[in-house]
């Protein structure tokens, strides 16, 4: 029975030194353990939570960057696509103009041409007009001398002119 | 639990060994049972000569274990060396102090001590007073109140120094070392704390928990330091702090008292407004009322029961020698005593656990917020 029979002396400094104990352990060891251990865990997770921010920022950044290149090259593609329509339609119209100014030209050369031809046709007429006048001249002449010759002379000299 | 354990070992012979001891302790508590009755009577010259025909005689297992758990007025170390311990009495007269050692003589055998008021005799580790006639008054000595430095009272207080000494070092050097990791006894205590605070505290108290961090803690370290310290067997450590009913009650004692101090009114009306039929109300503030003291009774029993019998099992192994006479006998026990004291670690620890377990979960339910 001896060992089930809680003796007052012990129960009383039991009492007295766990009560200490608890309070200088309160006061001395857990309130600035506890504190310490609970100041270290706030911020280790803020730290983790800090290190998750920077990495969603670091992808964020880099999928605009992926937007931007994309936007760059769809741009790239479209001035090189404008460029290309550009030098066509250019192309294009400057074949137009040579083709327009060449016809001008032919049509130029043509006029002149033309105005050569008449010019040297009124030459030749000039030309067989004095011819004719001297032929005439010399028939008269020789009509003078010779009637018969002279009308002879007159119908050939005239088939003759019958070239133009 | 324990019994089951070494039961359980293959080696037949072993087991014989066991069977055998296990009889043997029977048998003599048996007797020890029927020698106690008129101890009390006896004057002090025959318990002498009692005690010192029984050494001769036979070796009394259960004598020497029933000692060794139990409380006493000197620290025993080896063969005749003794620390002595001041012995505080307060007697109807008023208080007396003297050393323990004035109620011993040079052959360890009480003697009686003329003091200031009375004259003292330690019988069987219970402080009487001595009538003129020479004989034990009772009725004076049930006024007597023994408040002595015990054994156990010192082994406490080397093991209340040892965890201030030890925390307060490991306060300090959070102190030191303020955001950094732990280091060195920091890191070994570090786990301990955390698991209690996440483990214990946090999922059994709610919200609520940091309040009664302190007393779960000291609680915890309390009990698992003084039950290391009990599993040494020299100085100082093998008394059997924890393993002492006074000490478990103290300590259930304070969870009583926490926990109904900090009950609100949930836990109150769940006493004494339980979602019964009127008719039964008062069968159920007797049965509610029970269990408000059987939950700290229950924890008191427990951490005695399982220390005590630690020690007992641990000091019946060591027994088998002297009960054998031969030094043959010494390797089996050795190596059970081993077994047991490797046990004894778990349990020391366990227990702690399970106390301060338990204690988070009744405050717990005194503190819970039922929202219907």
């Amino acid at each position: 029975m001896d060992l089930v029979t809680p003796s007052i002396g012990l129960v009383f400094w039991t009492l007295v030194s766990f009560l200490i104990l608890l309070v200088l352990l309160k006061k001395l060891a857990w309130k600035p353990m506890l504190g310490a251990i609970h100041e270290r865990e706030r911020s280790i997770e803020d730290a983790l939570n800090k290190a998750e921010l920077a990495r969603e920022e670091m992808s964020r950044l880099s999928n605009e960057n992926e937007i931007l290149m994309k936007q760059a090259r769809i741009e790239r593609d479209e001035i090189l696509k404008e460029a290309k329509e550009l030098k066509d339609q250019i192309l294009v119209e400057a074949k137009n103009q040579a083709q327009i100014e060449g016809a001008k030209l032919i049509e130029k050369a043509k006029i002149e041409i033309n105005n050569q031809k008449v010019a040297a046709l009124d030459e030749v007429k000039n030309q067989v007009a004095s011819l004719s006048i001297e032929i005439a001249e010399k028939v008269l002449r020789k009509q003078f001398d010779d009637q018969k010759t002279q009308n002879t002379l007159v119908s050939d000299l005239l088939k003759d002119v019958k070239l133009n | 639990m324990y019994f089951s354990h070494i039961l359980n070992f293959k080696n037949s012979s072993q087991r014989a060994v066991i069977a055998l001891f296990l009889t043997f302790l029977s048998f003599n508590s048996f007797a020890k049972q029927e020698n106690e009755a008129p101890a009390n009577e006896v004057k002090k010259e025959e318990v002498a000569v009692s005690h010192e025909a029984k050494a001769e005689e036979k070796f009394d297992p259960t004598v020497t274990i029933l000692e060794h758990i139990g409380d006493s007025h000197s620290w025993h170390l080896w063969g005749h060396t003794t620390i002595p311990l001041p012995v505080i009495l307060y007697t109807p007269s008023g208080l007396e102090i003297f050393s323990s050692s004035n109620l011993m003589d040079a052959h360890h055998e009480s003697t009686p001590y003329r003091g200031e008021y009375y004259t003292y005799f330690n019988e069987e580790e219970h402080i009487k007073i001595l009538g003129a006639d020479g004989k034990i008054d009772e009725e004076l000595s049930s006024k007597l109140y023994d408040f002595s430095i015990t054994k156990n009272v010192a082994a406490l207080f080397v093991a209340v120094i040892l965890i201030l000494v030890v925390f307060i070092s490991v306060a300090g050097s959070y102190k030191k070392r303020v955001g950094k990791a732990p280091k060195g006894l920091q890191s070994w205590i570090e786990p301990l704390i955390i698991f209690i605070r996440d483990d214990i505290a946090r999922p059994n108290i709610g919200y609520k928990f940091e309040k009664f961090m302190p007393l779960l803690l000291t609680i915890f370290f309390f009990i698992w330091f003084n039950n290391l310290l009990g599993l040494i067997p020299i100085f100082p450590g093998s008394a059997n702090v924890t393993g002492n009913i006074a000490v478990t009650m103290v300590l259930s004692a304070i969870v009583l008292i926490v926990v109904n101090v900090n009950g609100n009114k949930y836990y109150w009306s769940h006493i004494f407004k339980p979602n019964v039929p009127f008719w039964l109300l008062p069968i159920m503030w007797v049965v509610e009322i029970i269990g408000v003291f059987s939950k700290p009774f229950a924890l008191m029993i427990r951490l005695f029961a399982n220390i005590t019998a630690g020690h007992i099992i641990v000091l019946s192994l060591i027994s088998l020698i002297f009960i054998f006479k031969t030094i043959a006998i010494a390797p089996v026990s050795v190596a059970f005593v081993l077994f047991m004291d490797v046990l004894e670690l778990l349990v020391a620890f366990l227990q702690a656990f399970i106390f301060t377990m338990l204690t988070a979960l009744f405050i717990g339910t005194a503190v819970e917020e039922h929202h219907h």
